[in-house]
C-alpha cells in the first residue's frame, strides 16, 4: 500500500533524475568518443601537416597540424633525392602479383577442403590449421635459407613466390564455401560440367563477398609487408616501399632529422591502403571478426 | 546432404557399376590434390622445409658462406642452446636481457590493449550515441596501416624536440630523450625519491646472468614509447572483437537488470563481462601471442638499442644472423620463441576447445549471476 501512494508524487522527480542522468552519460559518452578520436587520429593530422613544413618549423612547431610556410620542398625531395619511385614501383608489382596468386590458390584450395571428397582431406586441413599458428617473425631465417639454397635470393621471385599462397586465405574461403549451398554445384556437376567448370564459373561468382575480403586483405598484407622484403633481397633496386622507408630511416638518409621528407614518404605509403579502407570499411570489419570466431 | 547419401550409396554397394562410380571418385580424388597442390607446394617449400632447415642450421655454427648443408660447416650439437641458457657469456646476457624486455613489453601491452579495446568498444556499443560508426572507424584505422610507416610518424611524435614532449612541456613537465635514455622506468622512479645506484642485495646474484637490479629496472623510456605505439595501432583491431561480442549479450538481459535495479557497474560486472568472457580470453590470448612477435617497430625505431633495452628475441635472433652473421645462433634463438609463442597458442587453442564444449551450462549459470548479486 505504501508503494502505491507513494509512486504518483514520485514518479515525475525520478524521470527528471533519470532524463538528466541519460544527459550526463551522453555528454560523457561523446567527451570520450572525441577524446579517443583525437589521440587516433591526430598522429595522423599531425603528419600531415609536419610532411608540409620546413624542417626547422616541423623542428619548432611539432604539435602545429598548420604549415607555415606551406612548403612541397620534403616531396620534391622524396622523388628527387631518394628511390621512391623505384620503391612505389617494385611494391605495386609485388602486391598485385601476391594478391592474385592469394585470390586464386586460396580459393581452390579452399574449395577442395570445402567440398571436394579426396583422401587426406581431413589431415590437410589440420595441417593448414597449425601452420596458421606458426608465428612469421621466426621464420625470418628459415626463409632466408631456403631462398638462399634455391638460388631465388635477392631476386622479384623471392620476394613474390613465398606470399603466393597463405593459411588463413585458404581458411577463409573454405569457411565461405561450406556455407553455400551444395544445390547449385549439384545441378551443374549433373548437367556434365566438369569439378574446375562448377568451381570456376558457377561457384566463384556465388564467393564475390569471401574473394573481396581476400582480395582487401591480401592487398593490404603484402603491400604493408615488410619482414619478408628483409630477409629475401638486399640489392636496394628491389626495395619495396616498407624496406625503402625502414632504409631511408635508419640508413644513408638518416643524417639530420629530414622529418619533413620521412613524414611525406610514410604518408604516400600509407595513401593507398587509406584509401581502401574508406571505400571497403565493411569488408576490414568483417575481416577482424573472422578471426574472432576462428580463433 | 543428398551428395552425402550418393556416396554413401556408392560406397556401400560393391557390384556392376562400381567402376563408373568409382571413376568419379577417383576423379574427384585427383581433382582435389590438383585444387590443393598450388597451396602445399608453397607452404611446404616456403615454411615447413625452412623450418627443418633452420633446425639443422641451429645445430652448427653455419656463418653465412657457402651452403650450410655440406660437411664443412661444424656440427655443434645443442650447443647454441645451452650458450642461451646455462654459459655465462654475452649470448646469455643478450638473450635473457631481450626475454626480460619482452616481458615488461607483454606485462604492460596486453593489459592496456584489452582495457583499451573494451572501453572503447562500450563507448562505441552505446545505443544512445550518433556518429559511432565515424569513430569507429577511426579507432580502427592505425591498425590497417603500415607497420613501418606508423613507425616513421611515431619517431617524430617522440623525438627529442617532438610532439609528446612539446605536449609534456605545456604541462610543465621536461620530457626525456626518448631513445637515448636507456634507463629502466622504475629506475628513474628510484632515481626520483634519491636511490641511483643499486643496493648491495640486488647488485647482483639474479639468475641466467642478469642481476636482480637488471631484471627488476623496468622497460626504458625507449620501450614505454614503442609500447606506446603498439597499443595504439592494436587497440583498434580488439575492439573490433569486443564489439562482435557485446553484440551477442542479450538486449532483454541488460534491461531486466536495469529494471531490478542494477547500477550501471553492477551491469557491467555482473552481466556484461561474464557475458563477453570468450572474448576476453580471446583478446588477451591473442595479444600475448602478438606481443612475443614485435620486430618492425623495434627494427625501425630503435633496432635495440639504448643500451639493448628495446632488443626483444626476435630482432635478436634478426641481429644475431644478418648482422653478426652467427645464423647457428639466431636460428636457435628463433626455435626458443616458437616454442615460447607455440606453448601459448596450444593453452588458448585448448581452453577454446573446452569453452565450445560446455557452453551451454556455462551460459545458463551466467544467466543466474545478476539475480544472486
Amino acid at each position: 500500500m505504501a508503494v502505491l501512494t507513494d509512486r504518483p508524487a514520485a514518479a515525475p522527480a525520478r524521470r527528471q533524475q533519470r532524463a538528466a542522468r541519460t544527459l550526463a552519460t551522453r555528454f560523457l559518452g561523446y567527451a570520450t568518443l572525441v577524446f579517443f578520436g583525437l589521440v587516433f587520429l591526430y598522429p595522423f593530422v599531425i603528419q600531415i601537416g609536419n610532411a608540409l613544413k620546413t624542417e626547422p618549423d616541423a623542428a619548432a612547431n611539432p604539435l602545429s597540424p598548420f604549415p607555415d610556410p606551406l612548403t612541397l620542398a620534403g616531396f620534391e625531395r622524396i622523388f628527387a633525392g631518394t628511390n621512391f619511385p623505384l620503391w612505389l614501383g617494385n611494391s605495386l608489382l609485388v602486391t598485385v602479383l601476391v594478391t592474385i596468386g592469394r585470390v586464386f590458390f586460396d580459393s581452390l584450395a579452399g574449395y577442395a577442403l570445402a567440398r571436394l571428397r579426396f583422401r587426406g582431406r581431413g589431415g590437410l586441413f589440420a595441417a593448414i590449421i597449425a601452420v596458421m599458428a606458426v608465428p612469421g617473425v621466426v621464420l625470418l631465417i628459415p626463409k632466408f635459407l631456403v631462398l638462399n639454397q634455391l638460388g631465388l635470393y635477392n631476386s622479384y621471385a623471392g620476394l613474390v613466390v613465398p606470399l603466393l599462397a597463405d593459411a588463413a586465405g585458404v581458411f577463409i574461403m573454405k569457411q565461405f564455401f561450406e556455407s553455400i549451398p551444395v544445390s547449385v554445384e549439384e545441378a551443374a556437376r549433373i548437367d556434365g560440367a566438369s569439378i574446375f567448370r562448377t568451381f570456376w564459373s558457377v561457384v566463384l561468382p556465388m564467393a564475390k563477398p569471401a574473394l573481396i575480403t581476400l582480395t582487401i586483405l591480401s592487398f593490404q598484407g603484402s603491400w604493408n609487408e615488410f619482414p619478408h622484403s628483409l630477409v629475401s633481397v638486399q640489392d636496394p633496386d628491389l626495395f619495396t616501399l616498407p624496406r625503402g622507408l625502414a632504409d631511408l630511416v635508419s640508413g644513408s638518409l638518416g643524417k639530420g632529422t629530414q622529418y619533413p621528407l620521412k613524414l611525406g614518404a610514410a604518408l604516400l605509403a600509407t595513401i593507398p591502403v587509406a584509401i581502401i579502407f574508406v571505400v571497403f570499411q565493411r569488408y576490414f570489419v568483417r575481416d577482424a571478426n573472422d578471426g574472432s570466431d576462428k580463433g | 546432404m543428398a551428395t552425402e547419401t550418393l556416396t554413401a550409396v556408392a560406397t556401400a554397394d560393391g557390384g556392376g557399376p562400381r567402376r563408373r562410380r568409382g571413376g568419379t571418385r577417383s576423379n574427384e580424388n585427383l581433382a582435389g590434390w590438383l585444387f590443393v597442390a598450388p597451396v602445399i607446394v608453397i607452404l611446404g617449400l616456403f615454411l615447413l622445409l625452412p623450418i627443418l632447415m633452420a633446425l639443422w642450421v641451429s645445430l652448427t655454427d653455419w656463418n653465412g658462406q657457402g651452403s650450410p648443408f655440406t660437411g664443412d660447416v661444424p656440427f655443434v650439437g645443442a650447443h647454441n642452446y645451452t650458450q642461451l641458457f646455462t654459459e655465462d657469456g654475452l649470448a646469455r646476457r643478450d638473450f635473457m636481457t631481450s626475454i626480460r624486455n619482452n616481458i615488461y613489453y607483454v606485462a604492460i601491452v596486453v593489459p592496456a590493449q584489452t582495457v583499451l579495446a573494451l572501453g572503447l568498444a562500450l563507448v562505441v556499443n552505446n545505443r544512445m550515441l550518433k556518429g559511432k560508426s565515424f569513430f569507429r572507424s577511426a579507432f580502427y584505422f592505425p591498425s590497417v596501416t603500415s607497420s613501418v610507416a606508423i613507425s616513421v610518424v611515431f619517431l617524430f611524435l617522440f623525438a627529442n624536440s617532438g610532439a609528446v614532449n612539446a605536449l609534456l612541456g605545456v604541462v610543465g613537465i621536461d620530457g626525456p630523450e626518448w631513445f637515448a635514455d636507456s634507463r629502466g622506468v622504475l629506475h628513474l622512479l628510484f632515481g626520483a625519491v634519491g636511490v641511483d645506484s643499486p643496493p648491495a642485495a640486488l647488485a647482483d646474484g639474479g639468475p641466467f646472468g642478469l642481476s636482480w637490479w637488471d631484471w627488476l629496472a623496468g622497460p626504458s623510456v625507449a620501450m614505454v614509447s614503442i609500447i606506446t605505439l603498439v597499443v595504439w595501432t592494436t587497440s583498434g583491431t580488439f575492439m573490433l572483437m569486443f564489439l562482435a561480442g557485446l553484440q551477442n549479450v542479450p538486449v532483454t538481459l541488460d534491461e531486466a537488470s536495469t529494471l531490478d535495479g542494477a547500477s550501471r557497474w553492477q551491469r557491467f560486472r555482473y552481466v556484461t563481462l561474464p557475458m563477453i568472457r570468450p572474448t576476453t580470453f580471446l583478446v588477451l590470448t591473442l595479444g600475448m601471442i602478438g606481443s612475443w612477435q614485435v620486430f618492425d617497430q623495434v627494427y625501425v625505431m630503435s633496432q635495440g638499442d639504448p643500451a639493448k633495452t628495446t632488443l626483444t628475441p626476435a630482432y635478436l635472433s634478426y641481429r644475431t644472423a644478418f648482422r653478426d652473421f652467427d645464423y647457428g645462433s639466431g636460428a636457435a634463438i628463433s626455435f626458443v620463441l616458437f616454442l615460447i609463442i607455440i606453448v601459448l597458442t596450444l593453452i588458448q587453442r585448448r581452453a577454446l576447445a573446452e569453452r565450445d564444449t560446455d557452453r551451454p551450462r556455462r551460459g545458463w549459470r551466467r544467466r543466474r549471476v545478476p539475480e544472486r548479486s
